[in-house]
């Protein structure tokens, strides 16, 4: 285990929904190219835990520190910013722009921070090629498979880069090959570029994937390789 | 299936006979198959004389046995780091595992803690199958997923049981 500097940092967070808390107390570390399992029951807390490791939901208390700089002491913009360039996301189902094309969606977070069309298209080619779904490049969404409209998410998600890569239940909605396909190809990926990846998951094959794992309980986190 | 680590954790509820013990054994563990009295006298023989129970008291009656068992110091830190150590992953532990977690609620030991660092060993002979699997070849591939899927089946057992340990610590504790 690095004994470097986490990449993202979350320390002692709550957050509750009404009288319910989603997150009890959770802290979690993940460094540079490390790719972490987050596992437990549902409702445990592990997709909260993400929102606010990823600065979509604000913490009731608590920090996340993203590369030493606290996400909640950003302005909305900057965080927002941050989203688009350095943090890639992949969901359950994949949830791409239908009205687009395969390429375009995959271009999309590109064209977002500015990169010209017809650069920003040649990337995105590039990644459906690594991510073996270059083919289905001028096709719009609703007309690929489940498997291949989760690799071009995926290829989405790494077109940019980002140094943090989360993914929520992201083979959830495929079978076995196609899920194991998605996280050989997100993994290799992802430790090609050295980004780091939050995996929800609670499927015991896709988080063998993963470096390490965590467990969320009752909205608290159980790191049993001590890495906190 | 560890007998001698099962009767002493039954051992730690309390100071039984012989007999005693191999009747609790049978109603919680032994289902289809029932200890002989042979097993425990010489399992209890053994612990004696590794010092992990003592005999508390000898009571005359009729039959060979009416010693009366009491688990020491050492017996208690013996069952402790059983339940505390994970089993080496492999098909078909659930009796072991479900041994352990009953063994964990009657001696008021976290069982939670316990299948966390069972749950931990799995994903780390899981972690090493996917890595043979992605740099092998089809036969390695398959050879490989048929031991996930059943490492894979265990987990979901662990998962369950977690979520049922209340339920199962009312039971036990009766």
């Amino acid at each position: 285990m690095t004994t470097a500097e986490p990449l993202l940092h979350a320390a002692d967070l709550r957050k509750s929904y009404g009288p319910t808390p989603a997150l009890d107390g959770a802290s979690f570390a993940v460094h540079p190219g490390e790719v972490v399992a987050v596992m437990g029951p549902s409702g445990s807390g592990k997709s909260t835990l993400l929102h606010c490791l990823a600065g979509i939901v604000r913490p009731d208390s608590g920090t996340v520190h993203y590369r030493g700089r606290e996400l909640s002491a950003m302005p909305d913009t900057e965080r927002s910013a941050l989203r688009r360039s350095e943090f890639g996301f992949v969901f359950q189902f994949g949830q791409l722009v239908p009205e687009l094309t395969c390429v375009e969606n995959v271009a999309l977070p590109l064209r977002l921070t500015g990169v010209a069309r017809k650069e920003a298209e040649a990337r995105a080619v590039e990644w459906l090629e690594r991510l073996e779904v270059e083919d289905v490049g001028r096709h719009r969404p609703g007309q690929v498979s489940g498997g291949q409209g989760q690799r071009v998410a995926v290829a989405r998600a790494l077109v940019t880069t980002p140094r943090v890569v989360f993914a929520d239940e992201p083979t959830g909605a495929l079978d076995s090959l196609n899920g194991e396909r998605v996280m050989r190809l997100l993994t290799d990926a992802a430790h090609d570029t050295r980004a780091a990846v939050v995996l929800v998951t609670h499927e015991a094959r896709v988080a063998a994937y993963s470096d390490r794992e965590i467990v969320v309980r009752d909205g608290r986190v159980r790191d049993l390789a001590g890495t906190i | 299936m560890s007998i001698g680590h099962t009767l002493l954790g039954l051992l730690e509820t309390g100071p039984r006979h012989g007999y005693d013990l191999k009747r609790a054994f049978d109603e919680r563990f032994g289902h289809d198959r029932p200890l002989h009295y042979g097993q425990v006298y010489s399992t209890m023989s053994r612990l004696l004389k590794n010092g992990l129970v003592e005999v508390e008291g000898i009571e005359p009656g009729e039959g060979p046995e009416r010693k009366r068992y009491a688990i020491t110091d050492a017996g208690i830190t013996d069952v402790a780091a059983w339940l505390g150590r994970a089993e080496k992953p492999e098909p078909y532990l659930q009796s072991t595992l479900y041994t352990k977690v009953v063994l964990a609620l009657l001696t008021g030991r976290d069982a939670a803690e316990l299948l966390d660092v069972q749950r931990s060993e799995h994903l780390r002979l899981m972690r090493e199958l996917t890595r043979r699997k992605k740099s092998g070849d089809l036969a390695d591939q398959l050879i490989c997923d048929h031991a996930l899927f059943h490492l894979e089946a265990d987990l979901r057992w662990l998962e369950l049981t977690a979520a049922r340990l209340d339920q199962l610590a009312r039971e036990v504790r009766g």
